[in-house]
Protein backbone atom coordinates (compact mmCIF):
# COMPACT_ATOMS: atom_id res chain seq x y z
CA UNK A 1 0.00 0.00 0.00
CA UNK A 2 1.52 3.08 -0.78
CA UNK A 3 2.38 5.67 1.89
CA UNK A 4 0.11 8.68 2.73
CA UNK A 5 1.08 12.01 2.47
CA UNK A 6 0.22 15.05 4.80
CA UNK A 7 -0.01 18.19 3.51
CA UNK A 8 3.47 19.16 4.32
CA UNK A 9 5.24 16.95 3.07
CA UNK A 10 6.99 18.66 -0.07
CA UNK A 11 7.77 21.40 2.52
CA UNK A 12 9.68 18.72 4.74
CA UNK A 13 11.14 16.96 1.01
CA UNK A 14 12.31 20.73 0.51
CA UNK A 15 13.72 21.27 3.65
CA UNK A 16 16.16 18.28 3.81
CA UNK A 17 13.64 16.57 6.34
CA UNK A 18 15.23 12.47 6.40
CA UNK A 19 11.66 10.78 5.56
CA UNK A 20 10.27 7.51 7.38
CA UNK A 21 7.12 5.32 6.67
CA UNK A 22 5.42 5.70 10.03
CA UNK A 23 1.92 4.70 10.68
CA UNK A 24 0.96 4.07 7.21
CA UNK A 25 2.14 7.47 6.38
CA UNK A 26 5.43 9.15 5.42
CA UNK A 27 6.92 11.53 8.06
CA UNK A 28 10.07 13.51 9.17
CA UNK A 29 12.23 11.81 11.68
CA UNK A 30 14.66 14.56 11.60
CA UNK A 31 15.69 17.97 9.96
CA UNK A 32 18.97 19.14 11.30
CA UNK A 33 19.56 16.42 14.36
CA UNK A 34 17.54 14.84 17.14
CA UNK A 35 20.03 16.50 19.73
CA UNK A 36 19.22 20.26 18.23
CA UNK A 37 15.48 19.45 17.99
CA UNK A 38 15.11 17.72 21.26
CA UNK A 39 17.08 20.66 23.16
CA UNK A 40 15.23 23.46 21.17
CA UNK A 41 11.69 22.04 22.37
CA UNK A 42 13.42 21.93 26.05
CA UNK A 43 14.70 25.55 26.07
CA UNK A 44 12.40 27.43 23.21
CA UNK A 45 10.00 26.29 20.64
CA UNK A 46 10.30 23.55 17.88
CA UNK A 47 7.08 22.35 15.90
CA UNK A 48 5.89 19.10 14.64
CA UNK A 49 3.69 18.02 12.13
CA UNK A 50 1.12 15.50 13.34
CA UNK A 51 -1.22 15.13 11.05
CA UNK A 52 -0.50 11.14 10.63
CA UNK A 53 -2.85 11.29 13.88
CA UNK A 54 -6.69 10.60 13.14
CA UNK A 55 -9.40 13.10 14.05
CA UNK A 56 -12.78 11.84 14.27
CA UNK A 57 -15.53 13.89 15.17
CA UNK A 58 -18.92 12.73 16.77
CA UNK A 59 -22.64 14.04 16.43
CA UNK A 60 -25.90 12.88 17.19
CA UNK A 61 -28.24 12.32 20.17
CA UNK A 62 -26.04 8.92 21.24
CA UNK A 63 -22.41 10.38 20.59
CA UNK A 64 -21.67 10.70 24.20
CA UNK A 65 -23.24 7.22 24.77
CA UNK A 66 -21.05 5.90 22.19
CA UNK A 67 -17.51 7.24 23.91
CA UNK A 68 -18.82 6.43 27.18
CA UNK A 69 -18.79 3.12 26.39
CA UNK A 70 -15.83 2.49 24.45
CA UNK A 71 -13.90 5.03 26.50
CA UNK A 72 -12.27 4.32 29.24
CA UNK A 73 -11.98 7.72 31.44
CA UNK A 74 -15.29 10.09 32.45
CA UNK A 75 -16.77 11.61 29.17
CA UNK A 76 -20.05 13.10 30.92
CA UNK A 77 -17.58 14.77 33.40
CA UNK A 78 -16.00 16.48 31.19
CA UNK A 79 -16.17 20.10 30.68
CA UNK A 80 -17.06 22.24 27.54
CA UNK A 81 -14.00 22.46 25.71
CA UNK A 82 -12.08 20.18 27.92
CA UNK A 83 -9.72 17.54 26.31
CA UNK A 84 -9.41 14.16 28.18
CA UNK A 85 -6.53 11.39 28.16
CA UNK A 86 -8.02 7.67 28.05
CA UNK A 87 -7.74 4.26 26.36
CA UNK A 88 -10.09 2.20 23.96
CA UNK A 89 -10.12 -1.14 25.66
CA UNK A 90 -10.79 -4.81 24.53
CA UNK A 91 -13.39 -6.71 26.52
CA UNK A 92 -10.47 -8.71 28.16
CA UNK A 93 -9.65 -5.06 29.14
CA UNK A 94 -5.91 -5.05 26.61
CA UNK A 95 -5.48 -1.96 25.39
CA UNK A 96 -6.59 -1.13 21.65
CA UNK A 97 -5.65 2.64 21.94
CA UNK A 98 -4.91 5.18 23.95
CA UNK A 99 -6.81 8.27 22.32
CA UNK A 100 -7.33 12.37 23.41
CA UNK A 101 -11.46 13.32 23.80
CA UNK A 102 -12.58 16.72 23.23
CA UNK A 103 -15.43 17.83 24.07
CA UNK A 104 -17.39 20.68 22.09
CA UNK A 105 -20.81 22.47 22.99
CA UNK A 106 -22.44 20.77 20.00
CA UNK A 107 -20.46 17.39 19.69
CA UNK A 108 -17.47 15.43 20.74
CA UNK A 109 -14.16 14.65 18.91
CA UNK A 110 -10.94 12.15 19.22
CA UNK A 111 -7.19 12.01 18.06
CA UNK A 112 -6.28 8.69 17.14
CA UNK A 113 -2.99 7.10 16.77
CA UNK A 114 -2.03 6.76 13.14
CA UNK A 115 -1.41 3.35 13.10
CA UNK A 116 -4.83 2.53 14.66
CA UNK A 117 -6.56 4.52 13.09
CA UNK A 118 -8.75 2.05 10.82
CA UNK A 119 -8.82 -0.42 14.04
CA UNK A 120 -10.39 2.22 15.88
CA UNK A 121 -12.21 3.09 13.62
CA UNK A 122 -13.95 -0.21 12.59
CA UNK A 123 -14.62 -0.56 16.51
CA UNK A 124 -16.30 2.32 17.14
CA UNK A 125 -18.84 1.87 13.67
CA UNK A 126 -18.80 -1.44 14.95
CA UNK A 127 -20.38 -0.17 18.64
CA UNK A 128 -21.89 2.56 17.12
CA UNK A 129 -25.16 -0.21 15.44
CA UNK A 130 -28.26 1.16 16.47
CA UNK A 131 -27.37 4.44 17.77
CA UNK A 132 -28.08 8.14 16.95
CA UNK A 133 -24.14 8.82 16.04
CA UNK A 134 -22.64 9.93 13.19
CA UNK A 135 -18.48 9.59 13.01
CA UNK A 136 -16.74 11.53 10.50
CA UNK A 137 -12.78 10.71 9.55
CA UNK A 138 -11.22 14.10 9.13
CA UNK A 139 -7.86 13.09 8.86
CA UNK A 140 -7.33 13.75 5.52
CA UNK A 141 -8.87 17.04 4.93
CA UNK A 142 -6.95 18.48 7.89
CA UNK A 143 -3.01 19.05 8.67
CA UNK A 144 -2.69 18.80 12.79
CA UNK A 145 0.76 20.95 13.90
CA UNK A 146 2.26 20.56 17.70
CA UNK A 147 3.76 23.92 18.60
CA UNK A 148 5.89 22.83 21.73
CA UNK A 149 8.22 24.41 24.41
CA UNK A 150 8.18 27.26 26.75
CA UNK A 151 8.28 29.76 24.25
CA UNK A 152 5.48 27.94 22.35
CA UNK A 153 2.23 29.62 23.27
CA UNK A 154 3.45 33.11 23.43
CA UNK A 155 4.77 32.72 19.71
CA UNK A 156 1.47 32.15 18.28
CA UNK A 157 0.21 35.62 20.28
CA UNK A 158 -2.16 37.20 17.60
CA UNK A 159 -2.15 34.26 14.90
CA UNK A 160 -5.77 33.19 15.71
CA UNK A 161 -8.79 35.20 16.15
CA UNK A 162 -8.75 34.24 19.78
CA UNK A 163 -6.06 34.05 22.57
CA UNK A 164 -4.74 30.66 23.13
CA UNK A 165 -2.90 32.08 25.95
CA UNK A 166 -6.12 31.81 27.94
CA UNK A 167 -6.27 28.02 27.30
CA UNK A 168 -5.95 26.27 30.27
CA UNK A 169 -4.06 22.96 30.05
CA UNK A 170 -5.80 19.70 28.35
CA UNK A 171 -8.43 22.76 27.00
CA UNK A 172 -9.31 23.09 23.82
CA UNK A 173 -10.66 26.38 21.72
CA UNK A 174 -12.80 26.76 18.24
CA UNK A 175 -11.40 29.13 16.30
CA UNK A 176 -10.29 31.12 13.06
CA UNK A 177 -7.10 31.29 11.52
CA UNK A 178 -6.81 33.69 8.09
CA UNK A 179 -10.75 33.63 9.05
CA UNK A 180 -11.07 29.66 8.67
CA UNK A 181 -12.58 27.48 11.21
CA UNK A 182 -9.09 25.73 12.94
CA UNK A 183 -8.69 24.05 17.03
CA UNK A 184 -6.56 25.14 18.92
CA UNK A 185 -5.65 23.22 22.42
CA UNK A 186 -3.41 23.44 25.52
CA UNK A 187 -2.04 19.48 24.99
CA UNK A 188 1.40 18.04 23.59
CA UNK A 189 3.28 14.99 23.80
CA UNK A 190 6.68 16.38 24.46
CA UNK A 191 6.40 17.37 28.43
CA UNK A 192 6.44 20.86 27.38
CA UNK A 193 3.82 23.88 27.68
CA UNK A 194 2.52 24.09 23.83
CA UNK A 195 -0.32 23.99 21.56
CA UNK A 196 -1.67 22.06 19.12
CA UNK A 197 -3.42 23.20 16.33
CA UNK A 198 -6.16 21.80 13.46
CA UNK A 199 -6.84 23.57 10.08
CA UNK A 200 -7.91 22.71 6.46
CA UNK A 201 -5.70 21.16 4.28
CA UNK A 202 -5.43 24.44 2.21
CA UNK A 203 -4.17 26.34 5.19
CA UNK A 204 -1.41 23.82 6.67
CA UNK A 205 1.87 25.21 4.53
CA UNK A 206 1.01 28.63 5.80
CA UNK A 207 0.21 27.85 9.37
CA UNK A 208 3.58 26.56 9.61
CA UNK A 209 5.75 28.53 7.85
CA UNK A 210 3.78 31.54 9.95
CA UNK A 211 5.30 29.57 12.86
CA UNK A 212 8.69 28.72 11.57
CA UNK A 213 8.85 32.67 10.85
CA UNK A 214 8.30 33.23 14.53
CA UNK A 215 10.80 31.56 15.77
CA UNK A 216 9.61 27.81 15.96
CA UNK A 217 12.10 25.16 15.11
CA UNK A 218 11.36 22.69 12.48
CA UNK A 219 11.14 18.85 14.14
CA UNK A 220 10.87 15.34 13.30
CA UNK A 221 9.77 12.41 15.18
CA UNK A 222 12.91 11.27 15.75
CA UNK A 223 12.92 14.18 18.75
CA UNK A 224 9.34 13.34 19.34
CA UNK A 225 10.00 10.23 20.40
CA UNK A 226 12.91 10.94 22.90
CA UNK A 227 11.05 14.07 24.24
CA UNK A 228 7.72 11.57 25.18
CA UNK A 229 10.67 9.36 26.58
CA UNK A 230 11.61 11.57 28.83
CA UNK A 231 8.33 12.89 29.87
CA UNK A 232 7.16 8.76 30.23
CA UNK A 233 5.05 9.59 27.82
CA UNK A 234 3.83 6.22 26.39
CA UNK A 235 3.74 5.08 22.81
CA UNK A 236 1.30 2.60 21.26
CA UNK A 237 3.07 -0.45 19.82
CA UNK A 238 5.87 -0.15 23.03
CA UNK A 239 4.76 0.59 26.04
CA UNK A 240 0.79 0.11 24.89
CA UNK A 241 -0.80 -3.37 22.89
CA UNK A 242 -3.82 -5.31 23.18
CA UNK A 243 -1.89 -7.61 25.52
CA UNK A 244 -1.22 -5.31 27.86
CA UNK A 245 -4.23 -3.28 30.09
CA UNK A 246 -3.79 0.57 31.56
CA UNK A 247 -3.37 -0.64 35.37
CA UNK A 248 0.00 -2.50 34.89
CA UNK A 249 0.13 0.17 32.28
CA UNK A 250 0.47 2.91 35.10
CA UNK A 251 -2.70 4.11 33.29
CA UNK A 252 -5.49 3.59 36.13
CA UNK A 253 -5.67 7.30 36.62
CA UNK A 254 -7.22 7.28 33.17
CA UNK A 255 -9.91 4.76 34.48
CA UNK A 256 -12.85 5.46 35.82
CA UNK A 257 -15.34 2.47 36.74
CA UNK A 258 -17.34 4.69 38.85
CA UNK A 259 -18.77 6.33 35.93
CA UNK A 260 -20.81 3.40 34.82
CA UNK A 261 -20.23 0.00 32.57
CA UNK A 262 -17.47 0.50 29.56
CA UNK A 263 -15.91 -2.07 27.85
CA UNK A 264 -13.81 -3.68 29.50
CA UNK A 265 -14.84 -2.51 32.66
CA UNK A 266 -14.88 -5.99 34.43
CA UNK A 267 -11.47 -6.90 33.79
CA UNK A 268 -9.81 -3.49 34.75
CA UNK A 269 -11.63 -4.37 38.54
CA UNK A 270 -9.97 -7.88 38.14
CA UNK A 271 -6.73 -5.57 37.21
CA UNK A 272 -6.55 -3.54 40.21
CA UNK A 273 -6.98 -6.42 42.73
CA UNK A 274 -5.00 -8.93 41.13
CA UNK A 275 -0.68 -7.69 42.50
CA UNK A 276 1.19 -9.97 40.15
CA UNK A 277 0.96 -8.43 36.93
CA UNK A 278 4.55 -7.58 35.34
CA UNK A 279 3.90 -3.29 35.66
CA UNK A 280 5.60 -0.24 33.42
CA UNK A 281 8.87 1.01 35.23
CA UNK A 282 11.46 3.76 34.42
CA UNK A 283 15.21 2.46 33.83
CA UNK A 284 18.49 4.31 34.31
CA UNK A 285 21.10 2.43 32.35
CA UNK A 286 24.36 2.79 33.48
CA UNK A 287 27.33 4.42 30.61
CA UNK A 288 25.84 6.09 27.56
CA UNK A 289 24.40 3.10 25.30
CA UNK A 290 20.68 2.42 24.50
CA UNK A 291 19.06 -0.34 25.85
CA UNK A 292 16.46 -0.02 22.90
CA UNK A 293 13.29 -2.01 22.56
CA UNK A 294 13.16 -5.75 23.04
CA UNK A 295 16.68 -5.46 25.41
CA UNK A 296 16.39 -8.41 28.42
CA UNK A 297 15.61 -7.33 32.04
CA UNK A 298 17.82 -9.50 34.63
CA UNK A 299 16.87 -9.48 38.39
CA UNK A 300 19.97 -9.20 40.97
CA UNK A 301 19.88 -13.75 40.97
CA UNK A 302 20.21 -13.50 37.15
CA UNK A 303 16.80 -14.06 36.75
CA UNK A 304 14.60 -13.31 33.63
CA UNK A 305 13.19 -9.77 34.89
CA UNK A 306 11.23 -8.34 31.59
CA UNK A 307 11.61 -6.45 28.34
CA UNK A 308 12.69 -3.02 27.55
CA UNK A 309 9.25 -1.57 25.59
CA UNK A 310 11.67 1.54 24.66
CA UNK A 311 14.92 3.16 25.66
CA UNK A 312 17.22 5.81 23.79
CA UNK A 313 20.11 8.14 25.08
CA UNK A 314 17.95 11.05 25.90
CA UNK A 315 19.37 14.53 25.22
CA UNK A 316 18.27 16.83 27.71
CA UNK A 317 18.83 14.93 30.39
CA UNK A 318 22.04 13.30 28.91
CA UNK A 319 21.34 9.57 30.47
CA UNK A 320 20.12 5.85 28.66
CA UNK A 321 16.91 5.67 30.14
CA UNK A 322 14.50 3.08 29.11
CA UNK A 323 10.82 2.22 30.07
CA UNK A 324 9.82 -1.58 30.29
CA UNK A 325 7.77 -3.85 32.08
CA UNK A 326 8.94 -6.11 35.25
CA UNK A 327 7.13 -7.95 38.37
CA UNK A 328 6.07 -6.08 41.32
CA UNK A 329 9.05 -7.95 43.21
CA UNK A 330 11.52 -5.89 41.06
CA UNK A 331 9.46 -2.36 40.19
CA UNK A 332 10.12 -0.69 43.31
CA UNK A 333 12.49 2.78 42.60
CA UNK A 334 16.18 2.13 43.60
CA UNK A 335 16.08 -1.27 42.57
CA UNK A 336 18.88 -2.91 41.14
CA UNK A 337 18.77 -4.95 37.62
CA UNK A 338 20.76 -5.68 34.57
CA UNK A 339 20.02 -4.83 30.95
CA UNK A 340 21.40 -6.72 28.05
CA UNK A 341 22.47 -4.23 25.47
CA UNK A 342 23.77 -6.64 22.39
CA UNK A 343 24.67 -9.43 24.43
CA UNK A 344 26.51 -7.28 27.39
CA UNK A 345 25.07 -7.27 30.55
CA UNK A 346 24.31 -3.33 31.60
CA UNK A 347 23.64 -2.73 35.10
CA UNK A 348 20.69 -0.24 35.32
CA UNK A 349 18.16 1.53 38.57
CA UNK A 350 14.56 1.41 38.57
CA UNK A 351 13.70 5.29 38.88
CA UNK A 352 10.62 6.71 39.71
CA UNK A 353 8.58 7.89 36.23
CA UNK A 354 8.40 10.48 34.60
CA UNK A 355 12.32 10.93 33.88
CA UNK A 356 11.68 14.76 33.40
CA UNK A 357 8.90 17.04 34.54
CA UNK A 358 9.38 20.71 33.38
CA UNK A 359 9.58 22.77 36.03
CA UNK A 360 6.73 25.05 36.42
CA UNK B 1 41.86 14.72 3.11
CA UNK B 2 42.22 14.00 -0.89
CA UNK B 3 39.37 11.69 -0.87
CA UNK B 4 40.15 10.60 -4.18
CA UNK B 5 42.85 8.66 -2.42
CA UNK B 6 41.06 6.81 -0.02
CA UNK B 7 39.68 3.09 -0.24
CA UNK B 8 35.70 2.61 0.68
CA UNK B 9 33.70 -0.36 2.34
CA UNK B 10 30.20 -0.94 1.35
CA UNK B 11 29.31 -0.90 4.98
CA UNK B 12 30.20 2.81 4.75
CA UNK B 13 33.57 2.66 6.47
CA UNK B 14 37.03 4.16 4.47
CA UNK B 15 40.67 2.75 4.53
CA UNK B 16 43.99 5.16 3.83
CA UNK B 17 46.89 3.25 2.90
CA UNK B 18 50.41 4.91 3.93
CA UNK B 19 52.78 1.31 3.20
CA UNK B 20 51.50 -1.32 5.56
CA UNK B 21 49.65 0.71 8.02
CA UNK B 22 45.86 1.58 7.20
CA UNK B 23 43.87 4.37 8.94
CA UNK B 24 40.14 3.23 9.00
CA UNK B 25 36.82 5.77 9.65
CA UNK B 26 33.26 5.81 8.87
CA UNK B 27 32.64 7.85 5.40
CA UNK B 28 30.17 11.16 6.06
CA UNK B 29 27.16 9.56 4.33
CA UNK B 30 27.74 7.25 7.50
CA UNK B 31 27.58 10.60 9.53
CA UNK B 32 24.92 11.77 7.93
CA UNK B 33 23.09 8.93 8.41
CA UNK B 34 23.69 9.00 12.12
CA UNK B 35 23.48 12.44 13.02
CA UNK B 36 24.52 12.58 16.35
CA UNK B 37 26.83 10.51 17.78
CA UNK B 38 26.10 9.15 21.07
CA UNK B 39 28.55 6.13 21.73
CA UNK B 40 31.47 5.01 20.13
CA UNK B 41 33.21 1.36 21.17
CA UNK B 42 36.05 0.58 19.61
CA UNK B 43 39.10 -2.77 19.98
CA UNK B 44 41.78 -2.22 21.90
CA UNK B 45 45.83 -2.26 20.72
CA UNK B 46 46.67 -5.43 19.88
CA UNK B 47 43.06 -6.33 18.50
CA UNK B 48 42.90 -8.83 15.41
CA UNK B 49 40.57 -7.46 12.70
CA UNK B 50 39.09 -9.38 9.97
CA UNK B 51 37.88 -7.28 7.07
CA UNK B 52 34.45 -7.91 6.77
CA UNK B 53 33.91 -8.29 10.24
CA UNK B 54 32.48 -6.05 13.34
CA UNK B 55 35.32 -4.19 15.19
CA UNK B 56 33.03 -1.71 16.97
CA UNK B 57 30.13 -0.15 17.37
CA UNK B 58 28.91 3.51 16.67
CA UNK B 59 25.51 5.07 18.31
CA UNK B 60 23.16 7.75 17.43
CA UNK B 61 19.98 8.70 19.30
CA UNK B 62 17.97 6.57 16.86
CA UNK B 63 19.84 3.40 16.05
CA UNK B 64 22.93 1.79 16.46
CA UNK B 65 25.68 0.34 13.70
CA UNK B 66 28.48 -2.14 13.53
CA UNK B 67 31.59 -0.99 12.40
CA UNK B 68 32.79 -3.02 9.67
CA UNK B 69 37.00 -3.59 9.26
CA UNK B 70 37.51 -2.49 5.49
CA UNK B 71 41.09 -4.45 5.84
CA UNK B 72 42.54 -7.58 7.54
CA UNK B 73 45.35 -6.89 10.56
CA UNK B 74 46.10 -5.69 13.80
CA UNK B 75 45.57 -2.39 15.68
CA UNK B 76 48.12 -0.48 16.18
CA UNK B 77 46.76 2.72 17.67
CA UNK B 78 42.99 3.81 18.60
CA UNK B 79 41.97 7.34 18.66
CA UNK B 80 41.90 7.89 22.20
CA UNK B 81 40.06 11.42 21.72
CA UNK B 82 36.89 9.82 20.31
CA UNK B 83 36.40 8.04 23.65
CA UNK B 84 35.51 11.25 25.89
CA UNK B 85 33.65 12.82 22.75
CA UNK B 86 32.79 11.06 19.66
CA UNK B 87 31.67 14.60 18.68
CA UNK B 88 34.86 14.92 16.29
CA UNK B 89 33.13 12.08 13.98
CA UNK B 90 30.42 14.76 13.37
CA UNK B 91 32.90 17.69 12.72
CA UNK B 92 35.30 15.80 10.48
CA UNK B 93 35.02 12.23 9.98
CA UNK B 94 38.37 11.85 7.64
CA UNK B 95 40.08 13.99 9.91
CA UNK B 96 40.44 14.48 13.38
CA UNK B 97 37.48 11.87 13.70
CA UNK B 98 40.01 9.18 12.50
CA UNK B 99 39.04 5.73 14.57
CA UNK B 100 41.83 3.13 13.97
CA UNK B 101 45.39 2.65 12.78
CA UNK B 102 45.68 -0.80 11.66
CA UNK B 103 48.90 -2.86 10.66
CA UNK B 104 48.14 -4.51 7.08
CA UNK B 105 47.64 -8.57 7.78
CA UNK B 106 50.60 -10.30 5.84
CA UNK B 107 49.47 -10.32 2.00
CA UNK B 108 46.36 -8.62 2.75
CA UNK B 109 45.11 -5.51 0.50
CA UNK B 110 42.80 -2.77 -0.26
CA UNK B 111 42.59 -4.25 -3.73
CA UNK B 112 38.79 -5.33 -2.51
CA UNK B 113 37.46 -2.10 -1.24
CA UNK B 114 36.03 0.76 -3.83
CA UNK B 115 37.16 3.55 -5.56
CA UNK B 116 35.37 6.85 -4.92
CA UNK B 117 33.74 6.72 -8.18
CA UNK B 118 32.63 2.90 -7.14
CA UNK B 119 31.13 4.36 -4.03
CA UNK B 120 29.85 7.33 -5.29
CA UNK B 121 28.14 4.99 -7.43
CA UNK B 122 26.78 2.62 -4.78
CA UNK B 123 25.37 5.89 -2.51
CA UNK B 124 23.34 7.38 -5.87
CA UNK B 125 21.79 3.42 -5.86
CA UNK B 126 20.95 3.68 -2.33
CA UNK B 127 19.58 7.14 -2.71
CA UNK B 128 16.59 5.41 -4.80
Amino acid sequence: MPELRTALHQWHVDHKARMVPFGGWSMPVQYAGIVAEHKAVRTAAGLFDISHMARVSFSGADALNLLERVFTNSVAGMKEFQVRYGLVCNEAGGILDDILVYRWPYGYAAVINAGNREKILSWLNGHAKGLDVQIHDQTMDTTMVAVQGPKAVALCAGMFEADPSSLKYYFALPTRYQGQDCVVSRTGYTGEDGLEIIVPNALGVSLWEDLVSRGAIPCGLGSRDTLRLEAAMPLYGHELNESINPIQAGLGWAVKPSKGDFIGRAAMLEFVANGTMPVRVGLEVDGKRAAREGSAIFGPDDEPAGTVTSGSFCPWLEKSLAMGYVPPAFANPGAAVEVDIRGARTAATVVPLPFYKRIT
Amino acid sequence: MDLESLRYAESHEWAKQDGDVVTVGITQYAVDQLTDVTHLQLPKVGAPLTAGKPFGEIESVKAVFDLNAPVSGTVLEVNAKLAADPSAINLDCYGPGWMLKVQLAPGATLDHLKTKAQYDMQLAEEAH
